[in-house]
């Protein structure tokens, strides 16, 4: 039944977006080619004020958040059973997939003493105390459960009927997986900032940082199946699936009101308010970032609004904004070390996190066209 | 169905308010951890420290650190501003006005040695993923194992003094910080700033020892005079010698910060003036590890909800018409 609802988009794999996203990657590559050579600070302003920059904020923290897609509609689908979302689940599942795989190898670029990595998972080293230590063992676990539940498609792909019904037999294993896990990890990530206690600016450090990383990971999945489903309508020219994004958007609106009322909530009950009125780089930001979390309501907020694509795209895309300003303020913005520390990323590393999110893009594309994930156009699902 | 989708959403609604409950229960929130008797540490005295930085030459010698050279004399003269990775120990002073008298704030200046405090309950150690930093559980002292480090640099964004330092300019860099010269303590000796300074402003010994003759200089009265005794005050010789004594500010800086440090500060100036933070007594080692163990304690928590979601999904998919997770 299934293997009727996705298909490849075919067409030709080197177009001028894919080239171009590989030239980036390979940008990328030469970059890190000196980083490996010369060492951090060859190619980044990493400082020891500043000792994390976009390579952990952008590449992982980030980049880990924009692939919550699969995970936020797999909630819907397979918690909530709300089966209408289905033929959104591949193509979230891919953007997870990739997204996560290179957040992973990402992490390997900023680690200092990469060849030491696989202590985190020996236990004469590993240390459950620390956050970072959970959050890396979740997200190497959840980058592997994200391979086997995109692995249907590769199967269905190449024919495998029995294996793949094997595997489907299975797969409520690893939809469970898949659930918890990013609970896990993406709450971690805000949690890595407790300890920094006082160093991070009060309208950001929060006992609550767990809940709110996480519910605006669950919203940064929703709102990126928004994003993604306009534009690979618009580059594939494909038919938008308006009845399926509408409602995701109510759903994503709901869940956004919550989380508005328990980020504010917990300013106001730590007494942190009043430093949003200072005139400060912290205030603008902060105030940038609630913005963006309220324009999503102008966008899809009503039964009309909704109906025209451009709004479900403006609105996912605000939606997004809020939650990369939320991790950029959190870590960089908020993150407040002394006066005599300052840190604007360089050239090098833009380049490096420019070529992971373009090799994402060139991936999504090669195997969007040759393998079964995009949902089928809605007149061949008729037929 | 409806009495089904009704049943998930109770035992998810459970999930949520247990997650909650635990989170928040106090039955789960970890203390600050305890100093050991045994804990060795420093007492810095600003009142006493004349800027010499015989310290910082003898800690670069004693830890066979290179020369770090990050002034205009390039080249010249091995003057650091501030710890790096190749630096563990440097004399900073407060300047306001004319900077004229010592000790005050007023067309004043006074010294304060930065190097690493060793935090009772050290937010370095709670970071560290691989347990390459560590606290010894008798001396108390925060070392560092090269070879356990993965580079992840959470130590140098956690800790509340910007004490642990990477060397970026090495392929194979690595943290560099204080670690109380543990590597003499086996022949005898004890930390190389405190057994070289001359006036005793940095005094080596057991930390509860540190803490009486600490107590002791604040009761003094400003004026009058009073032996110091310098080196190692635990175990001697006694190589004290006869001054007078600071209008010192009523306060032991280290004493309760964070759950205490094992390096200690006496000042005669506010002691944010030196650079040093206005810290609460709870140490965010123990708030960041009591919402970890509330969370994640024996597995608890996530083993629940993995088995709910798990039961959840195979319970929608086998209905589901669809069916990716029910591909059938």
């Amino acid at each position: 039944m299934s293997s009727h609802e996705h298909a490849p988009v075919g067409g030709r794999l080197l177009t001028p977006v894919t080239f171009f996203c590989v030239v980036l990657f390979i940008l990328a590559l030469a970059v890190l080619g000196v980083r490996f050579v010369h060492g951090l600070g060859s190619v980044t302003h990493l400082n020891d004020g500043y000792p994390w920059g976009i390579w952990v904020v952008a590449d992982v923290v980030i980049g880990s958040a924009l692939a919550c897609g699969g995970f936020a509609v797999a909630a819907l689908v397979y918690i909530f059973n709300k089966g209408e979302y289905h033929p959104l689940i591949r193509p979230a599942l891919l953007a997870s997939l990739l997204g996560y795989t290179l957040a992973g190898v990402g992490v390997l670029f900023d680690l200092g003493r990469y060849w030491n990595f696989y202590h985190i998972f020996m236990p004469g080293y590993a240390s459950p105390n620390s956050v970072m230590f959970e959050v890396a063992v979740c997200i190497s676990l959840y980058i592997a459960v994200l391979w086997i539940e995109f692995w249907p498609a590769v199967l269905e792909k190449f024919g495998l009927a029995d294996a793949k019904k094997k595997l489907v037999g299975t797969m409520y294993i690893f939809i469970g997986l898949g659930m918890v896990l990013p609970m896990m990890h993406q709450s971690s990530l805000g949690s890595l900032l407790i300890v920094f206690g006082h160093q991070i600016h009060p309208l950001w450090q929060s006992m609550l940082l767990p809940l709110i990383y996480l519910m605006t990971a669950v919203l940064i999945g929703y709102a990126i199946v928004l994003f993604e489903s306009c534009v690979a309508a618009a580059g594939y020219r494909r038919s938008i699936e308006t009845h399926l994004l509408n409602p995701l958007a109510k759903v994503m609106l709901g869940v956004l009101a919550a989380y508005l009322v328990i980020r504010v909530g917990d300013i106001v009950a730590r007494g942190a308010l009043a430093t949003a009125f200072q005139f400060n780089l912290q205030a603008l930001f902060f105030w940038l970032e609630m913005v963006c979390f309220a324009l999503p309501f102008y966008f899809v907020g009503s039964e009309a609004m909704r109906r025209n694509p451009a709004n479900l795209f403006l609105g996912g895309l605000y939606l997004l904004l809020g939650g990369i300003l939320l991790r950029i303020n959190s870590f960089l913005i908020g993150y407040m070390p002394g006066d005599n520390w300052s840190y604007f990323p360089s050239t090098g590393e833009l380049v490096v996190t420019v070529g992971l999110f373009a090799l994402k893009i060139a991936a999504y594309i090669i195997i969007t066209r040759r393998f079964p994930v995009l949902p089928r156009e809605q007149h061949a699902v008729a037929a | 169905m409806n009495a089904r989708r009704d049943f998930f959403r109770k035992t998810l609604a459970g999930a949520a308010v247990a997650t909650g409950a635990t989170a928040s229960a106090p039955v789960q929130a970890r203390d600050n951890l305890q100093l050991s008797p045994d804990a060795l540490g420093l007492l810095f005295d600003s009142t006493l420290c004349v800027g010499c930085k015989a310290c910082v030459a003898a800690c670069k010698s004693a830890n066979n650190l290179p020369p770090d050279y990050n002034t205009p004399a390039h080249g010249l003269w091995d003057v650091p501003l501030d710890t790096t990775a190749k630096t563990f120990n440097v004399i900073k002073v407060f300047q306001n006005g004319k900077a004229e008298h010592k000790d005050r704030v007023e067309d004043g200046y006074a010294f304060s040695k930065k190097s690493c405090l060793h935090c009772v309950d050290p937010s370095c150690v709670s970071a560290c993923p691989v347990s390459a930093m560590t606290k010894d559980p008798k001396t108390g002292i925060v070392g560092y194992d090269p070879d356990a480090c993965i580079g992840c640099r959470y130590c140098v964004a956690a800790c509340p003094f910007e004490v642990p330092k990477f060397d970026y300019d090495s392929p194979r860099g690595q943290i560099g910080k204080c670690e109380l010269c543990r590597h003499r303590i086996p022949d005898g000796q004890f930390a190389a700033c405190a057994e070289v300074c001359p006036t005793g402003a940095t005094l080596y010994g057991k930390v509860a020892d540190l803490k009486v003759e600490a107590k002791r200089r604040l009761s003094l009265k400003a004026g009058d005079m009073t032996r110091y005794p310098r080196g190692d005050l635990s175990n001697g010789p006694d190589r004290s010698w006869e001054g007078p004594v600071a209008p010192y500010v009523q306060h032991l800086y280290g004493d309760k910060e964070l759950g205490g440090t094992q390096m200690m500060y006496l000042s005669a100036v506010p002691f944010h003036n030196l650079g040093m933070p206005t810290l609460p007594e709870r140490s965010y080692a123990a708030k960041s590890e009591s919402l970890q163990h509330g969370l994640y304690g024996g597995l608890v928590l996530p083993i629940a909800l993995f088995g709910a979601m798990t039961w959840v999904a195979r319970r929608n998919s086998k209905n589901d018409e669809h069916g990716d997770g029910g591909e059938q």
